[in-house]
């Protein structure tokens, strides 16, 4: 029997639609759902079943010093890494911009060189940034001897490896950021420097603060969250370079969820972790919608 | 235009003194890879190799699994990125050029859906996968990443912009709408694609979160993984064919982006983008 | 002669607006039949509904005498035209006008590249619409441009690809959406031409939907003039033009805009909204309306002068090239012969059956 043309219609949306959004559960509205009830359970993997448990995952996260040394350190690596990662790419970006008049070419290579980090496997240059911070072998304590300063420990010293990881997590994102800022300096009419110049702010400095500046704001606004957003996953160098060490000074949220969840098998507490993590991104994503049309056109 | 001195050479001075931090372990680590063993083990400053030393890299093809990690993380992101496709493009069609019951509550969950990073779902999956008995395949490298919001997302603001018309021609001369999707709004959609297929691969062969969760069989390490192995194994004393495997490991993507910088600009932009 | 496409009570409602109110159109076999209407009037809505690419919330759709409201576009076999001319951006010329062959003669296997070959009469087939896109191709003068692709391409040979993809299929029924509106003033009546010289040689039925209501006398042998998504009037031009059926398709039909006299502005026939046409209104020594002259428009083959009544209603009137225009501010005297007076309802704008 023929079935009707709203049948077949029906049938067609349902054979267009259907496998994504079954996908779309599946794989992300389930989870999400199973992974707040778990954060609320004693679940460990592998176990016959689980208690409940109610806020004890939560409260232990914030009150154990290791776990909120995850948080807090979460928290300075993003601090540290949003202003210097969004002020060198923004000053890498007007910098380029303006070479792009009098020498396109270098403009060209330098921008290529600053997004390198970006597409190279963060994983295979952590392991090289360890040879290059490497207590004895390393190129920056070999020049620090010769000049004969003091030789730190960057990755095994307590007082300053986070501030190791954030100086790579700076490294590893000021080149998208510098394309983010180029796409909006691309965007600021010419005729405003024109107009600029004819008000008196003739000079490099007074240009980038009457017009570069305030025409940069949403972009800049942006950019923060995005790196923000970036910041808050940090995970491959920590895994790869301390592993959340030495004596937890470098954990951070995404590495504890790992190491709760899948080292010690503690389903629940990581769910918790997990959560906490979801929460902070999603106020981030909230700051985001408010300013979703100021979105830069990159090119 | 005044100081042309001031105004140029000082900025200049700066980004060319950035670009050399940048580079700093991209330089240290060719380095490494090509310098003799001895070279390497030494507190003097070498910044280059006296010599180009290949046995680094002839180590790392040969007596590594480095060859079978880069095979992986082929499969892998070719895997992902072939379902990613298969699912998302109709799905986008339809979300922007027909009308159903539900398309605008979809389109909300697909952005939703945009909203959750992978980490959050971790834990989840490798229980069902668990359950289901595929950890530790390649399947499970794979599954969890063909849905895909952002490409749903992606085509869909492509296909909307496309003339309604062009689709009711379609339908007129007698294509079906899967026909419709593989053979008019595919091919139209090639330049959204590829910055899709740009961002997809960037992100999953550089991804060591999931591969170390999903698998233990090092078999099927991908290649930031694979690098670990070799890494632990060898305990710090075989730095040469370690740099060697991590320059391996890094070339394709930074070749291909060398090669079509645009693109990759454009592609790893707009993944960022979704937040 | 029997009638190939019918609505009949046929209405759209789109949520709680309703496009179409209970319209019915009959398009003769082998007609050329515009549908007339400002954009919104429904007109494009009927046209999808005919092609099957959108469905009535109530009414039926007969083609040659059966009901397809079941069918899909492809399955009505019609053929449509498209204001954008819909074009396939990646495909050249030829895959172009070929797509509803290929659709048509081979199986999905068949439409494989190289693997296609292999299947049993696929080459048959692909000989046989090779040879139909030529002849399509040679009969619109587009057999240079075969292989090129649509961005290559003016305006006026987009249109003739989209013309030559709608003809090699040898449809049941033409339905063109404004498909000249794209294109320059002079290029369109080029096309206007063409297009009439497709229809008689085809002998198929075509429905043209425009909002250009030159375009439609100059086509047509039936306009359907659509207001508010209901049919106003259904006819021949002539008809149109010579007995509006209302006051909205007087205003809607002639090149030149008609004037409406109400009682008081010196023709009165028992209340009734009198319509004259600016070409029935000429200076007259002894005319018997008058009205102070405002401007006159020199137009080389005629004068087109703008006045007003006592009332202050503007009254347009065109004079011959040789009249002696008058300054403005003058009383002008205008004759009209009284056949030529369309009388409408004041209250509902309804044509009167009688004329004085």
């Amino acid at each position: 029997m023929r079935l009707s043309i709203e049948r077949r219609q029906a049938l067609t949306d349902l054979w267009l639609v259907g496998p994504a959004t079954l996908a779309l559960f599946l794989f992300i509205f389930l989870p999400v759902a199973i992974v707040a009830v778990l954060s609320f359970t004693d679940y460990q993997f592998g176990a016959a079943s689980f208690n409940w448990s109610g806020l004890d995952n939560y409260i232990k996260l914030f009150s154990s010093s290791i776990g909120r040394r995850a948080v807090t350190n979460t928290l300075i690596y993003v601090a540290i890494v949003i202003p210097f990662s969004v002020g060198f790419g923004l000053l890498v970006a007007a910098g380029l911009h303006q070479m792009s008049n009098w020498a396109p070419r270098l403009s060209n290579v330098l921008k290529t060189v600053y997004f390198l980090p970006v597409a190279a496997t963060l994983v295979a240059m952590s392991v090289a940034w360890q040879m290059v911070l490497h207590p004895s072998l390393g190129i920056v304590n070999q020049t620090l001897f010769s000049m004969g300063l003091p030789t730190p420990n960057w990755l095994s010293d307590r007082g300053l490896v986070l501030y190791t990881l954030s100086m790579i997590g700076i490294w590893q994102s000021v080149g998208y950021n510098m394309v983010l800022f180029l796409a909006g300096l691309a965007a600021i009419p010419s005729e405003l420097y024109d107009a600029a110049e004819v008000d008196g702010a003739g000079s490099g400095w007074s240009r980038f603060w009457t017009v570069t500046w305030p025409m940069l704001g949403p972009t800049t606004l942006f950019v923060m969250v995005v790196t923000a957003t970036n910041a808050f996953r940090v995970f491959e160098t920590v895994a790869t370079m301390t592993k959340g060490g030495p004596a937890f000074a470098s954990d951070t949220l995404v590495y504890a969820l790992y190491r709760e969840g899948f080292v010690y098998f503690k389903a629940g507490y990581a769910s918790a972790i997990t959560m906490v993590f979801f929460a902070f991104l999603l106020a981030l994503a909230l700051i985001q919608f408010r300013f979703v049309e100021k979105r830069v056109h990159y090119r | 235009m005044n100081h042309p001195i001031r105004s140029r050479v000082l900025p200049l001075v700066l980004l060319l003194t950035g670009a050399a931090v940048i580079l700093l372990p991209f330089v240290w680590m060719l380095s490494l890879a090509f310098k003799p063993r001895d070279e390497i083990f030494t507190t003097t400053i070498e910044f280059l190799p006296s010599q180009i030393e290949w046995s680094n890299f002839t180590f790392a093809l040969t007596e590594t699994d480095i060859p079978l990690f880069l095979w992986n993380g082929l499969v892998m992101v070719t895997g992902i990125l072939f379902f990613q496709i298969l699912f998302a493009v109709p799905c986008a069609y339809a979300l922007a050029q027909r009308r159903f019951a539900g398309r605008g509550l979809l389109f909300g969950l697909v952005v939703a859906a945009l909203l959750v990073p992978f980490h959050v779902t971790a834990i989840p999956i490798f229980l069902g996968f668990a359950q289901i008995g595929i950890l530790n395949t390649m399947w499970a490298l794979i599954l969890p990443f063909i849905q895909t919001a952002f490409g749903i997302f992606l085509f869909r603001q492509f296909f909307a912009q496309l003339p309604a018309d062009l689709f009711d021609a379609a339908r007129v001369d007698g294509m079906s709408e899967t026909a419709i999707v593989w053979r008019i709004a595919f091919p139209l959609a090639l330049p959204a694609a590829t910055a899709f297929a740009i961002f997809s691969v960037t992100a999953h062969w550089n991804d060591l979160f999931w591969p170390l969760i999903a698998t233990t069989d090092p078999n099927l390490a991908t290649p930031p993984r694979g690098i670990l192995y070799f890494r632990d194994q060898e305990s710090g004393d075989n730095v040469g064919p370690l740099m060697a495997a991590a320059v391996i490991v890094t070339a394709p993507l930074v070749i291909a982006f060398l090669l079509a910088q645009r693109k990759f600009i454009q592609g790893i932009a707009a993944g960022g983008l979704k937040g | 002669m029997s009638a190939i496409l019918e609505l009949r009570d046929v209405t759209r409602r789109f949520g709680d607006k309703t496009v179409l109110d209970k319209v019915s159109i009959t398009i003769a076999q082998g007609s050329f039949t515009a549908l007339l209407g400002a954009s919104g009037c429904g007109k494009s809505t009927s046209l999808r509904i005919m092609a099957g690419l959108d469905r009535p919330t109530s009414g039926e759709v007969l083609l040659g005498g059966s009901d397809v409201s079941g069918l899909s576009a492809y399955e009505r076999n019609v053929a449509m035209v498209f204001q954008s001319y819909a074009l396939y951006p990646h495909l050249t010329v030829a895959q172009n006008i070929a797509l509803p062959l290929t659709m048509r003669h081979l199986s999905a296997l068949g439409r494989v590249p190289f693997l296609g070959s292999l299947v049993p009469g696929a080459a048959e087939a692909r000989r046989t619409i090779l040879s139909k896109v030529g002849e399509a191709a040679e009969s619109l003068g587009l057999a240079e441009l075969l292989d090129r692709k649509p961005g290559q391409l003016s305006g006026g040979q987009k249109q003739r690809v989209a013309l030559g993809r709608a003809l090699v299929r040898d449809p049941a029924l033409f339905l063109l959406d404004e498909p000249l509106s794209n294109l320059d003033a002079r290029l369109r009546i080029r096309m206007r031409s063409e297009i009439s010289a497709l229809h008689r040689r085809t002998g198929k039925a075509f429905v043209y939907v425009t909002h250009d209501q030159t375009e439609a006398m100059a086509m047509a042998d039936q306009i359907v003039v659509m207001i508010g998504g209901d049919v106003a009037q259904a006819g021949a031009p002539r008809e149109l033009y010579e007995r509006p059926a209302n006051r909205d398709v007087a205003a809607f039909i002639g090149h030149n805009a008609i004037n409406f006299l109400e009682p008081g502005d010196g023709i009165d026939v028992d209340g009734a909204i009198v319509g004259l046409r600016p070409e029935d209104l000429a200076p007259a020594a002894t005319g018997a309306l008058t009205g102070r002259l405002e401007s006159a428009e020199y137009l080389g083959s005629e004068i087109v002068l703008s006045l007003r009544s006592a009332k202050g209603t503007e009254i347009r009137a065109i004079a011959p090239a040789d009249f002696d225009v008058p300054a403005p501010g003058s009383e002008v005297r205008l004759g009209y012969a009284p056949h030529k007076l369309h009388l409408f309802d004041a209250a509902t704008g309804v044509r009167r059956r009688t004329t004085p």
